[in-house]
């Protein structure tokens, strides 16, 4: 439907870029990604540049100057909660608005959905996959274990030579998107160069600094319609920094399972004094202690005592 | 003989690209399309083989076409259907189903005529593919 009607639009002015940003509803999509996503400004440069491309190769088509479809399969590198789902999900609506993929919807699976356990069993389970993926994204996270190299018989290297074969032959019915972390990917790659030459854009995610992790603790609150009292604001900002530290940090999603935690906290400390009648600020706010209650505070000090953590902690 | 049966039996056998439109449209509406194959297209035999799965949670008619190009190449001299299942309560059976493949030669039926009682005939229906046994049928 817009694309028939993005086609009219921009069907006169050949080689009006604008009208074709602003008919083709491009132009929302990325303003929403800038606003719904903290940070990456690598990732969104380069989102940017992409649909750029796509839009360029459109109207060349247009009148008449062709290159072949552009290939459009991505890998997305790295560290866990950096956003890469996020990102693949709003590629995959960008990609059907601009009318590359035809239905736009995202397919993310591991290693165990594509891979059989018997011979025999790998070949139909990937092609089960891939058909549920026609028409829109096909997103494998951790696609690096995928590829065993130290047993040459492991039925995942199947799995790839189907995928390469697909991600070759059916273009334009779907956009296969890899994920995972950026040295093991290299390394994937460097094993598999049928794999890596297939891929045309390799988009890399940085971690968030701390105020970027604040940023997205905010946004999170808002949208589980919490807010945090005014000395909570401190204590979440020094839980970042501490977390951070500590092993097995996996950025926006540390972030929300600790916002989780902290709202078992809040509940269990509502409960307790639940002969109290119990406002609508009640139900909302949460306080320092539900933060410093955690266990990332627990080797600096024991006792959840605000200013003690405020003299031990912060500084490392 | 040409056999015709199912949703568009009156009409000329589609081109791919209908086929493909007509797989969007169930899938549209939510219908779980799977493939058939069989030798003996009687029209009592209901009773055709499976190709591979019946394909729930697709959502474009591209996977459903992958699948019917490679039934074709792995019986091209048999009869390939297409149906699309309707698990709505209420329904809770095929809504569509059409042919999308038959052999080059198509040897048809014959009428037998067998005498019953008091000069009384009762008439069936022969498939002809069914003479010889399977894998030899159609050579």
């Amino acid at each position: 439907m817009t694309s028939t009607k993005e086609a009219e639009e921009t069907e006169e002015p050949a080689a009006d870029l604008d009208a074709a940003m602003a008919g083709s509803g491009v132009e929302e999509l990325l303003a929403t990604l800038d606003r719904d996503l903290v940070g990456l400004a690598p990732v969104k440069t380069r989102i940017r540049e992409i649909a750029a491309l796509l839009l360029v190769e459109k109207l060349r088509a247009r009148v008449g100057l062709s290159a072949g479809p552009p290939s459009l399969h991505m890998s997305f590198t790295g560290n866990p909660g950096t956003g890469k789902t996020t990102v693949a999900l709003r590629m995959a609506k960008m990609l059907h608005v601009l009318g590359y993929v035809r239905k736009g919807h995202l397919v993310a699976v591991t290693r165990d959905d594509l891979v059989g356990q018997f011979i025999g069993h790998t070949a139909p389970k990937t092609k089960e996959v891939l058909k549920r993926a026609m028409g829109g994204v096909l997103f494998i996270d951790e696609a690096y274990f995928l590829h065993r190299h130290e047993n040459e018989r492991d039925y995942g290297q199947e799995a790839i030579e189907i995928l390469l074969q697909v991600m070759e032959n059916q273009r334009d019915d779907l956009v296969v998107i890899l994920a995972g972390y950026r040295d093991r990917m290299e390394a994937f790659f460097g094993s598999n160069p049928g794999m890596s030459s297939r891929i045309a854009h390799h988009v890399d995610f940085p971690d968030y600094a701390p105020d970027e992790l604040y940023a997205i603790a905010q946004l999170m609150l808002e949208q589980m319609q919490y807010r945090l009292s005014d000395d909570a604001g401190p204590a979440l900002a020094e839980y970042i920094e501490r977390r951070r530290a500590q092993p097995n940090f996996a950025n926006a999603r540390s972030i929300r399972n600790a916002l989780d935690r902290t709202r078992l906290r809040h509940a269990n400390r509502l409960f307790g004094r639940r002969t109290d009648a119990l406002t609508r600020d009640d139900l909302m706010v949460l306080e320092a202690s539900d933060i410093r209650a955690s266990r990332v505070f627990a080797d600096a000090d024991p006792v959840p005592d605000p200013d003690a953590d405020a003299r031990a902690g912060g500084q490392p | 003989m040409k056999i015709t049966q199912g949703t568009f039996s009156f009409l000329p056998d589609l081109t791919d690209e209908q086929i493909g439109a007509q797989i969007e449209y169930c899938l549209e509406e939510g219908w779980a399309v799977s493939i058939e194959h069989t030798d003996d297209a009687h029209p009592r035999n209901t009773y055709w083989e499976m190709v591979g799965q019946p394909m729930f949670d697709l959502r474009d008619a591209a996977g459903v076409m992958s699948e019917v190009a490679s039934a074709r190449a792995t019986f091209p001299e048999e009869y390939i259907k297409v149906n699309a299942f309707d698990a709505t309560r209420g329904f809770e059976t095929v809504r569509l189903s059409f042919i999308v493949n038959r052999p080059s030669v198509e040897p048809g039926f014959g009428l037998i005529r067998q005498d019953a009682a008091g000069r009384s005939i009762r008439y069936t229906i022969h498939s002809y593919a069914t003479d010889r046994p399977p894998g030899e049928r159609y050579s």
